[in-house]
C-alpha cells in the first residue's frame, strides 16, 4: 500500500496550511473588533522581526518554548503527557537559585554548567514522582502533573516569602544573583564579530544550549537503545512487554528526561533573564510547551521551528498590545488559533489535501 | 440439496459492477455477484481478496463507487445498516457485537424495542425466541448473561438477533474461527435448516473444507476481482486454491520424518493464575526435544495464549521449566530478554499488537527483542542503524519479503509480509526453542506455504519447535507429536498418524477423546 501523499506534503504543507487558515482566521476576527489586520501584522512582524531588540525578544521567549515543548515531545514519545512542565520549570528555577547563591561564583562559564545540572536535578526530581505514580501505581500521569504544577506554586511561594526572601526585602523574590553568574546574551556573544545586537534584549547564550538540547534528544531518541525502548512503548505497550523492555524503566526514564528538560528552561528565564527567583517566573511557557510540542509533531526539529512561531506569536503580541487597541487577549486568541487548526484540527487539513494528491496522481497516471 | 430454488428464478441478491476504492487501493473493482434464493453461497478469497470490502458495502458501512445492489430482483440504495436490516439482510459478525452483562433477551430486542417500556418487547421477544429454536435448533436459555455464555453460544444469539430482525438474507463472516469441530458441526445444522426453510445464507471463510462441505454455489475472489463463481459440486479444493492464488499450491506438505534429539523443553506442573484469580494454567506439563514439532491444538482461550505468555516471558507462573537442562526463573515479569537469552525464540500468536510495532520501519522491527544484541551497537552508546538496515534487507530477501524495503512502515506490508518479518527476525538466530503462535492467521495460501516450509527447515535444523495453532489443518500437518489443551489442562497427547479431526474434537471439547 503505498502512501496517500509525500512525506514533504505530511511535514511541511500541512503545518503550514493550517497555519494560514488560522492567520486567516484570527484576520476576520481583528477586523470584527473594528481594527486593521494588515497594520496588526505590521506591527507584530515589525516589532518581533524588525529590529535585534525584537530578536532578542521572541528568541528569548522561543527559548523557554524549546526546552518545554522538548519536554512534552520526549514524553508524548513513550505517550505519556507530561503537563506538568510548568512546575518542572519551577523547581528548576528553585535548582538554579540554589546554586548561584550559594557560592561565590568567579565566572559564568563555571556558574552554567553547575546551575544547568541543579535546575535539569529539581526539575527531574519534581517529575519523578509523578513519574513513579504512574510507573507502579497507574496514577494517571496528566492528573498528577496538573497537580505537582499548583504543589510547586505553592512551595515556590511558601520558600520566596518565607524563606530565600532577602531580609528587609518587601516582594518574594530571592537576592540577586552575584555578577559571576550572569550569562552573557546575545550582544555580548555577537560583539567579537562586529555585529551589533541589542543590549537591551533578554535573549542570552541559553538559546544555543536549546539548540544542543534539539540535538541531543533526536540523538537519544533515534539513534540510542533507550530511544528505541521510549519510542517501541509509546507505540505499542503489548509489543514492548513481548519484547521485554521494562515499562516502568521506561516510563521513568521518559519522564525524568522530560522533567530535566522542563528544568532547565530555568536557566533562560531565572539565571539569564532575572538574575533572581521570582514568583510566576515561569509565566505559562510549560502549558505553551504543549501547544509547541503538539505542532512540532513531538520531533526536536519540529519543536525548534515552533517555538520559534510562538517566540514569534509572544513578542509580536506584546508589541500589538502595546502600541495599538487592540488587547493583549487578542493575541491569546492568535495563540488559541494556531494550537486549534495545527493541532485539533490536522484533519480536516490532511483530508482534502490527500483527496488532491490523490486525484493529482490518477491525473498522472 | 433441500428447499434450493424451488422454481422461483429472481435472485435474492444481485451486485453489478460494484467498485470500490480506499485511497490508492482499489478493493472491489467491477464486481458482480448473484445469489439464488434458498442457496448457500461461499465467498472465498486470501487475505485483502476484498471479500469483507463487498459484504461491508451490501451491509450499508461503505458506499460502493459505482455499481447497483438489487434485493429480491428490486434496486436498491444501502446507506446503512438499518437500511440493509430493513432490506432483510442481517450479518453475523467474526467479532461478536455483544453487550456481554445483558441477557440474550435484551440483546436481542436491542435496537429494536417497541416503545418505551421493555416490558412487552421482551414478553414478545420471549416467543418470538421460543418458535426461532424450534423451527432451527437454535436453542439458546433467553435469560443467560452473554459473558456466562460460550462462543458457540454467542454466536446462536448473533444468528438469533438477526432471525428476530426478520432477515431473509443472512451474511457470516468467519463464523467458524472460533468453534470447536463439533460446534462448527453444529453451525452447519442451523445453517441447514435456514436453507430448507427458504432463507438465503452467504457465507465467508478461508477453510474450503467448509466451503465443500455446505455451500451450494461459491465464488472466489482475488485482489478486489470476482474471478469465478461455481457449483459447489463441479469444482475441488485445488482448483479453488489455484483460483484464490492464482497458481498451483500444495495443500500437502512433504516433509521427512523427525528425528528428535535430547529434551530442549521441559515444562512441569506450570500454573498461572490471571488478575481475576481465575487459574488459566491448572498444572501443564510437556517436553519438546531437538528437532521435532509440538503441536498444541485448542479452542483458542483454554490456556494456550498464557502458556506461550509464560515461555515468552510476559506472564509470571509457578512450576518449573527448563531449556537444555537449565532451570528458568518463572517469577519475574517483563523477562522476555532473560528468555531470548536462554535461547527462546518467540513468534507471538498477534503479531500486529505483539510481534511488532506497526509504526516501526521494517529495519527497526528485525532487532525487536533483540535490540541489545552487540551487534546492534557502533559504540557504547550509538545504535548502528546502518548495519541493521544491511543485515534486514539481507533477511528480507532470503524469507522473501515484499517489497524488500527495511524503510517501510510494518503497517505497509501485508499480513504473510509482516509474519515473514517476525519469522525471520525469530528464526535467524537459530534459537533452540522456536515457540509459535498462530503462526498463519491472517495470512495468504501462498504465505502459508512459505511459511510452514520454513518451521520444518529449522526443525530440521535440530530446533526444538512448540506450535499454537487453532487450525487443525495446521497441526495436523506440521506437527511430530500432537498435545490437546483444554480448560488449562492437557486433554491427551497423540501422534499425527494414529488420529484426525474428529478424535481431536473431542479432546478440544474436554472430552478424553478415543481410547489411546
Amino acid at each position: 500500500m503505498r502512501e496517500a501523499m509525500p512525506k514533504w506534503a505530511d511535514l511541511v504543507l500541512i503545518p503550514l496550511v493550517s497555519l494560514v487558515l488560522a492567520f486567516a482566521l484570527s484576520a476576520l476576527v481583528i477586523l470584527a473588533i473594528g481594527e486593521d489586520p494588515v497594520a496588526a501584522v505590521r506591527m507584530m512582524v515589525s516589532g518581533a522581526l524588525g529590529s535585534t531588540y525584537g530578536w532578542g525578544y521572541t528568541l528569548y521567549y522561543a527559548t523557554n518554548f524549546i526546552f518545554t515543548g522538548l519536554a512534552v515531545a520526549v514524553a508524548f514519545q513513550a505517550r505519556l503527557f507530561n503537563i506538568g512542565g510548568e512546575g518542572q520549570a519551577m523547581l528548576g528555577g528553585l535548582g538554579v537559585a540554589l546554586i548561584c547563591l550559594s557560592l561565590p561564583w568567579p565566572h559564568w562559564a563555571l556558574a552554567l554548567p553547575a546551575a544547568a545540572l541543579g535546575a535539569a536535578l529539581f526539575g527531574a526530581a519534581w517529575a519523578a514522582i509523578p513519574a513513579w505514580l504512574q510507573a507502579t501505581r497507574g496514577s494517571h500521569v496528566v492528573i498528577t502533573t496538573i497537580m505537582f504544577n499548583f504543589i510547586a506554586a505553592a512551595v515556590l511561594n511558601y520558600l520566596l516569602v518565607n524563606v530565600m526572601r532577602p531580609i528587609g526585602a518587601m516582594d518574594p523574590a530571592t537576592a540577586k544573583f552575584p555578577p559571576g553568574t550572569h550569562l552573557p546574551s546575545l550582544h555580548d556573544l555577537l560583539a567579537p564579530f562586529g555585529f551589533a545586537f541589542s543590549r537591551a534584549a533578554p535573549a542570552n547564550i541559553t538559546f544555543l544550549i536549546a539548540i544542543a538540547a534539539c540535538v541531543l534528544v533526536w540523538l537519544i531518541l533515534w539513534r540510542t537503545r533507550l530511544g528505541y525502548e521510549i519510542r517501541a512503548y509509546g507505540h505499542s505497550e503489548p509489543a514492548a512487554i513481548y519484547a521485554g523492555i521494562k515499562p516502568v524503566r521506561i516510563v521513568m526514564a521518559a519522564m525524568l528526561i522530560s522533567g530535566a528538560l522542563a528544568g532547565l528552561m530555568a536557566v533562560n528565564n531565572v539565571m539569564g533573564e532575572a538574575e533572581r527567583l521570582v514568583l510566576n517566573a515561569v509565566e505559562g511557557a510549560g502549558f505553551i510547551g504543549i501547544a509547541v510540542a503538539l505542532m512540532g509533531r513531538s520531533h526536536p526539529f519540529g519543536v525548534f521551528l515552533a517555538a520559534l512561531l510562538f517566540g514569534f506569536l509572544y513578542q509580536g503580541g506584546a508589541e500589538l498590545a502595546l502600541w495599538t487597541d487592540i488587547p493583549r487577549e487578542m493575541i491569546v486568541v492568535i495563540q488559541a488559533l494556531v494550537i486549534l487548526f495545527t493541532g485539533a484540527l490536522d484533519n480536516m487539513v490532511r483530508m482534502p489535501l490527500e483527496r488532491l494528491f490523490l486525484a493529482l496522481r490518477r491525473g498522472r497516471a | 440439496m433441500a428447499g434450493a430454488a424451488g422454481g422461483q428464478r429472481v435472485p435474492a441478491i444481485e451486485l453489478r459492477g460494484i467498485s470500490k476504492a480506499f485511497g490508492p487501493v482499489q478493493a472491489n473493482r467491477d464486481i458482480s455477484l448473484t445469489v439464488m434464493p434458498g442457496t448457500i453461497h461461499g465467498i472465498v478469497g486470501e487475505n485483502g481478496a476484498g471479500k469483507s470490502t463487498l459484504m461491508s458495502i451490501l451491509y450499508g458501512f461503505y458506499k460502493a463507487d459505482t455499481g447497483e445492489i438489487r434485493i429480491a430482483g428490486r434496486p436498491i440504495q444501502i446507506p446503512d445498516s438499518q437500511a440493509a436490516i430493513r432490506a432483510g439482510i442481517g450479518m453475523v459478525f467474526q467479532h461478536f457485537k455483544l453487550v456481554e452483562p445483558f441477557t440474550v433477551l435484551e440483546n436481542v430486542i436491542l435496537g429494536v424495542e417497541d416503545g418505551r417500556l421493555l416490558r412487552p418487547s421482551l414478553a414478545r421477544a420471549r416467543g418470538e425466541l421460543t418458535r426461532l429454536a424450534a423451527d432451527y435448533e437454535l436453542h439458546v436459555d433467553p435469560d443467560a448473561r452473554i459473558e456466562d455464555l460460550g462462543v458457540g453460544m454467542k454466536q446462536r444469539v448473533e444468528i438469533l438477533k438477526a432471525l428476530y430482525r426478520q432477515a431473509d438474507i443472512l451474511i457470516l463472516d468467519e463464523p467458524t474461527g472460533v468453534l470447536t469441530p463439533a460446534e462448527a458441526d453444529h453451525l452447519f445444522r442451523i445453517l441447514e435448516n435456514l436453507r430448507s426453510q427458504g432463507k438465503t445464507i452467504i457465507l465467508i471463510t478461508h477453510k474450503l473444507r467448509e466451503i465443500m462441505a455446505i455451500t451450494d454455489t461459491v465464488s472466489v475472489m482475488r485482489r478486489g476481482q470476482m474471478v469465478a463463481t461455481v457449483a459447489t459440486a463441479q469444482t475441488s479444493p485445488g482448483e479453488l486454491a489455484e483460483l484464490m492464488v492464482g497458481r498451483k499450491v500444495l495443500l500437502h506438505l512433504d516433509k521427512k520424518p523427525a528425528a528428535p534429539g535430547r529434551n530442549v523443553l521441559e515444562v512441569k506442573n506450570l500454573r498461572v493464575t490471571d488478575i481475576d484469580g481465575v487459574e488459566r494454567l491448572k498444572g501443564v506439563s510437556l517436553t519438546v526435544r531437538a528437532g521435532e514439532i509440538l503441536g498444541i491444538a485448542g479452542v483458542a482461550g483454554n490456556g494456550q495464549s498464557q502458556l506461550l505468555g509464560v515461555l515468552g516471558g510476559t506472564l509470571p507462573a509457578s512450576g518449573i521449566v527448563r531449556i537444555e537442562g537449565q532451570a528458568i526463573d518463572l517469577g519475574a515479569r517483563n523477562a522476555g530478554q532473560a528468555r531470548r537469552a536462554a535461547g527462546i525464540a518467540h513468534v507471538p500468536e498477534d503479531r500486529q499488537r505483539e510481534g511488532l510495532v506497526m509504526e516501526f520501519l521494517a529495519w527497526e522491527n528485525m532487532i525487536f527483542g533483540y535490540h541489545h544484541d552487540p551487534a546492534c551497537q557502533r559504540n557504547r552508546a550509538l545504535m548502528d542503524n546502518a548495519a541493521i538496515r544491511a543485515m534486514t534487507a539481507e533477511r528480507m530477501e532470503h524469507f522473501d519479503v515484499r517489497p524488500p524495503d527495511p524503510d517501510l512502515q510494518a503497517r505497509n506490508f501485508s499480513g504473510g509480509n509482516q509474519q515473514k518479518i517476525v519469522l525471520a527476525r525469530e528464526i535467524e538466530r537459530n534459537p533452540a526453542l522456536l515457540i509459535v503462535g498462530q503462526p498463519t492467521r491472517g495470512v495468504d495460501i501462498g504465505a502459508i506455504e512459505f511459511i510452514h516450509q520454513r518451521l520444518i527447515a529449522l526443525r530440521d535444523a535440530g530446533a526444538a519447535i512448540l506450535l499454537v495453532s487453532v487450525e487443525l489443518d495446521e497441526i495436523l500437518s506440521l506437527s511430530d507429536r500432537i498435545a490437546v489443551m483444554f480448560d488449562g489442562r492437557i486433554m491427551g497427547e497423540r501422534r499425527p498418524e494414529e488420529t484426525d479431526e474428529k478424535d481431536l474434537g473431542l479432546m478440544m471439547a474436554g472430552m478424553r477423546g478415543k481410547a489411546a
